[in-house]
């Protein structure tokens, strides 16, 4: 939560209103509409108007989860003006608070402060993460692609002009960003401290910048490939088999978890409709009804329901926000997971492939001697010299990355524990709230129907 | 399935009409029905202290037609025009558990087997409660004639509680005999004839706006509450499936997430039974509520429109005897019939503004009771998800 009494040290800027140069290349997108195209925003980074910064449209009533262990924790804000662009000219505000004591390492310039990111930006930052450091092992949070949100809206489950679906984006790329910074091997990436502390990234045009959705599918071709070739992998160690099946059985329950949380959200979303629809229903039985007392309990209980209504429609957002994205983004990391170890299956095909690149060598260079052919001879043995250098390279690769894997899971698994832990917890809490809520709203109405006559 | 209902099931079941079954000089209950298929045989068990009946205590097999027999017979019977006939029990319908049953084995292969028995332990309850929900509305249409100064006496009532043979073919002779005259009347001419009279009477005519208005209103509000409460439904067997499945997350997991999974699944579980019971009780409370006084009305409507007509019939026949009058033909004939339709009209009128005022009384008091019932049950049940889940909370937080 921001704290108003560390003054904002950085100095109040105008971000120019030109235009960011050529057009967002298709790089980071497959269709040849670009949804999500930048467009620039005056924005002023006094404090002051932080507030104003959040979500106009309802908001759901739960507080973003602070991680203990983390040094940051960055809220993300909507801009005040973003609805006055095109529908796909979007901006969030990103407005980082830190709740960092004054010993820790400075990092940063200061302890509060904004910077304005389009979504392409989470996702370019997401993309040379991914391409720096899932190879050698560590598990990069992945970050919701455009597909992923414009699926929704082709499949009409959202509407996306509504508020409701902004809000999710925004909390969405939050948890992203959070999760993100937990990781102490990327808080220390350049990339992160720039896209986290400078005023104005730059398009991230970069060579191998892929899409999120690509490199998505490329780390599951690459797992694809994988299991189709009948690379029997010599898996020495019991660790990655069993970690491997554990994190499969886990995909395959999350998933299912996920399918009925969002059956949930949809049938109390729907509870929500019927009660208010009921509610509009018995205030009219109650003008018919000709008998006072009944008449005037009946308008009660309209009005008990109207209530109850909007507790199920808070209610649902819970099993929303708490619950279900959690759980969405769960399968999302573990996919993540899966590809890590998939690398390392690559990792080790490359260290076998060059050693048997060697070993023909080294046949081809006995022949060689035994042909007594002193000049080819010499390139052999040079070549020969390369590939031991390169197998050795290989092995020690095979083994940073398995070693960087045990840790990463074992991070993983500690923060999945934490995280589910103290997010049911929230959410059984909500839970709690809504029946409290709905004793006290039942409560009032008894004596109004004990007092019918 | 035999479902033999005892006396507490029966008393909450017993809610939608009040006062009935009280007079010890004739007691009906329904004890027991087997349901074979689709066709329910209900055991109609009277005891009485009335000589008219052959014995003080007997029982009969009685079949969901013979309730119709008997309500059409009475709403045939010209005595009891100025009443108001207790609305026939709707038929037994087991389409809706029946469907998801055969959903349900569609779906068998996406579940685990725990998650699947307990679907169709869910399931079998709804067959339960369909049940049982039928056998009370039958059992209450008895009730209500029983309780009925006039309506008790009926030749054909007794008939029915006694007659120890088939009464399939009585049912057959009966219709031969009526012909179905008041029931086949076109229906949609209800509306029209009633608010077409001139309606002399204040009480009547406030009765008439009333019961049509009313009508509508609470049809509507039928319809909206069986809507709540198939919400609460879905949201117990979604509890259902989060349950199954934190249970398989639990059985995989070897970390110390295991025992908050454990914990977790076994309150899912927990949350929806309550919630099966939120739905059950709104359903009995407030839309079962609702449909009986929805039918009622619309019997009341139906004793409406007796009395329109009887006001037409005796229009006519002043008609009929200006005219006679006119021609000097047949006079003490058309006088004869005047004075019978005025005495119908009039003693329709009599009994029908007894029957309406009686009726409002009777619905005020099932309404005071049932919402009453209902919210201390709604309270009831959230405390109980309180305890369960603050339970669980605190678990949780001490791992």
């Amino acid at each position: 939560p921001p704290t108003d009494d560390e003054p904002a040290s950085l100095p109040a800027e105008d971000i120019s209103t030109n235009s960011n140069g050529p057009k967002q290349d298709s790089l980071f997108d497959d269709d040849p509409e670009d949804l999500f195209a930048e467009a620039t925003e005056e924005v002023s980074l006094d404090s002051p108007e932080r507030d104003v910064l959040l979500s106009d449209g309802p908001s759901p009533a739960i507080t973003p989860i602070t991680p203990p262990t983390s040094v940051l924790t960055p809220r993300i804000g909507l801009h005040d003006d973003m609805f006055t662009h095109s529908s796909f000219d979007e901006f969030y505000l990103l407005s980082l608070n830190f709740s960092l004591p004054q010993t820790s390492i400075s990092l940063f310039k200061s302890h509060e402060f904004s910077v304005k990111r389009r979504f392409s930006d989470f996702l370019g930052l997401h993309s040379k993460l991914a391409s720096k450091y899932l190879h050698i092992g560590y598990i990069v949070p992945p970050c919701a692609g455009k597909k992923h949100w414009m699926t929704k809206v082709k499949v009409g489950k959202e509407d996306q002009s509504s508020n409701e679906f902004v809000e999710k984006r925004r909390s969405a790329l939050e948890r992203y960003l959070m999760r993100t910074v937990k990781l102490p091997v990327l808080l220390k990436d350049p990339d992160v401290l720039q896209f986290l502390e400078s005023s104005e990234l730059p398009r991230a045009v970069s060579t191998q910048a892929l899409s999120s959705a690509g490199l998505l599918r490329m780390v599951n071709k690459a797992a694809e490939a994988v299991n189709k070739m009948t690379i029997k992998m010599n898996e020495s160690d019991a660790w990655f088999e069993e970690k491997q099946q554990h994190f499969e059985n886990l995909d395959v329950q999350l998933r299912k978890l996920h399918a009925s949380m969002e059956s949930l959200v949809l049938h109390r979303k729907e509870l929500s409709v019927n009660t208010a629809q009921f509610a509009k229903s018995a205030a009219m039985l109650g003008n018919s009804e000709d008998h006072t007392a009944l008449s005037r309990a009946l308008s009660q209980l309209a009005e008990v329901e109207e209530k109850i209504d909007q507790l199920h429609q808070d209610q649902a957002n819970a099993d929303f926000y708490l619950f279900s994205e959690l759980l969405g983004d769960y399968v999302r990391l573990i996919t993540a997971v899966k590809g890590v170890f998939d690398h390392r299956m690559k990792t080790w095909q490359k260290w076998q492939d060059t050693q048997m690149l060697l070993q023909k060598k080294r046949e081809a260079e006995a022949k060689l001697q035994f042909n007594n052919k002193p000049d080819k001879l010499q390139q052999a043995k040079d070549e020969i010299k390369e590939l031991e250098g390169k197998v050795e390279q290989g092995e020690r690769e095979f083994e940073q990355i398995s070693k960087t894997i045990r840790k990463e899971v074992s991070r993983f698994e500690k923060e999945r524990v934490k995280d589910f832990k103290t997010i049911i917890i929230k959410y059984l809490e909500s839970l709690v709230q809504t029946q409290q809520q709905l004793i006290k709203y039942w409560d009032a109405f008894l004596p109004e129907a004990k007092a019918i006559s | 399935m035999t479902s033999t209902i005892d006396e507490s099931n029966k008393e909450k079941m017993r809610s939608v009409s009040v006062d009935l079954n009280h007079d010890a000089s004739l007691l009906i209950d329904i004890p027991d029905a087997l349901c074979e298929r689709d066709k329910v045989k209900f055991t109609v068990h009277t005891k009485t202290t009335l000589s008219s009946f052959q014995k003080p205590d007997f029982s009969v097999p009685r079949q969901h037609e013979d309730f119709i027999w008997l309500h059409d017979t009475l709403v045939e019977t010209e005595d009891y025009a100025g009443l108001i006939i207790p609305p026939a029990p709707p038929k037994p319908d087991f389409e809706s558990p029946r469907e998801k049953m055969h959903k349900l084995g569609e779906g068998e292969a996406t579940m685990t087997k725990e998650e699947y028995t307990k679907m169709k332990q869910e399931l079998e309850a709804e067959y339960l409660a369909v049940f049982k929900k039928t056998v009370q509305v039958h059992e209450v249409f008895l009730q209500r004639l029983s309780s009925h100064p006039n309506l008790s006496k009926d030749r054909n009532f007794q008939i029915f509680l006694e007659y120890d043979q088939d009464l399939t073919v009585r049912r057959k002779n009966a219709k031969e005999m009526f012909g179905g005259f008041f029931k086949n009347m076109v229906k949609s001419a209800d509306e029209v004839l009633i608010s077409g009279i001139k309606e002399v009477d204040d009480f009547f005519e406030q009765e008439k706006t009333f019961l049509l208005d009313y009508y509508s209103k609470i049809k509507d509000s039928t319809a909206k509450a069986e809507k709540m409460t198939r919400s609460h439904k879905n949201i117990a067997d979604d509890y259902i499936h989060i349950s199954a499945t934190l249970n398989s997350l639990s059985a995989d997991d070897s970390t110390a997430n295991k025992k908050h999974l454990e914990k977790l699944s076994d309150l899912f579980e927990k949350l929806r039974k309550v919630e099966g019971r939120v739905a059950s009780d709104q359903e009995l409370k407030l839309t079962e509520l609702l449909r009986y006084y929805m039918r009622d009305i619309q019997a009341a409507k139906d004793l409406l429109y007796r009395r329109a007509r009887a006001l037409v019939d005796y229009e006519n026949s002043n008609k009929a005897l200006d005219k006679a009058r006119l021609k000097s033909k047949d006079i003490p004939q058309a006088e004869e019939h005047q004075q019978q339709c005025l005495q119908k009209f009039d003693k329709l009128s009599e009994s029908g503004k007894k029957e309406l005022t009686s009726f409002k009384g009777r619905r005020v008091v099932a309404f005071r009771k049932n919402l009453i019932e209902m919210a201390e049950l709604e309270i009831k049940h959230a405390k109980n998800n309180v305890t369960l889940l603050q339970g669980c909370i605190d678990l949780l937080k001490s791992i």
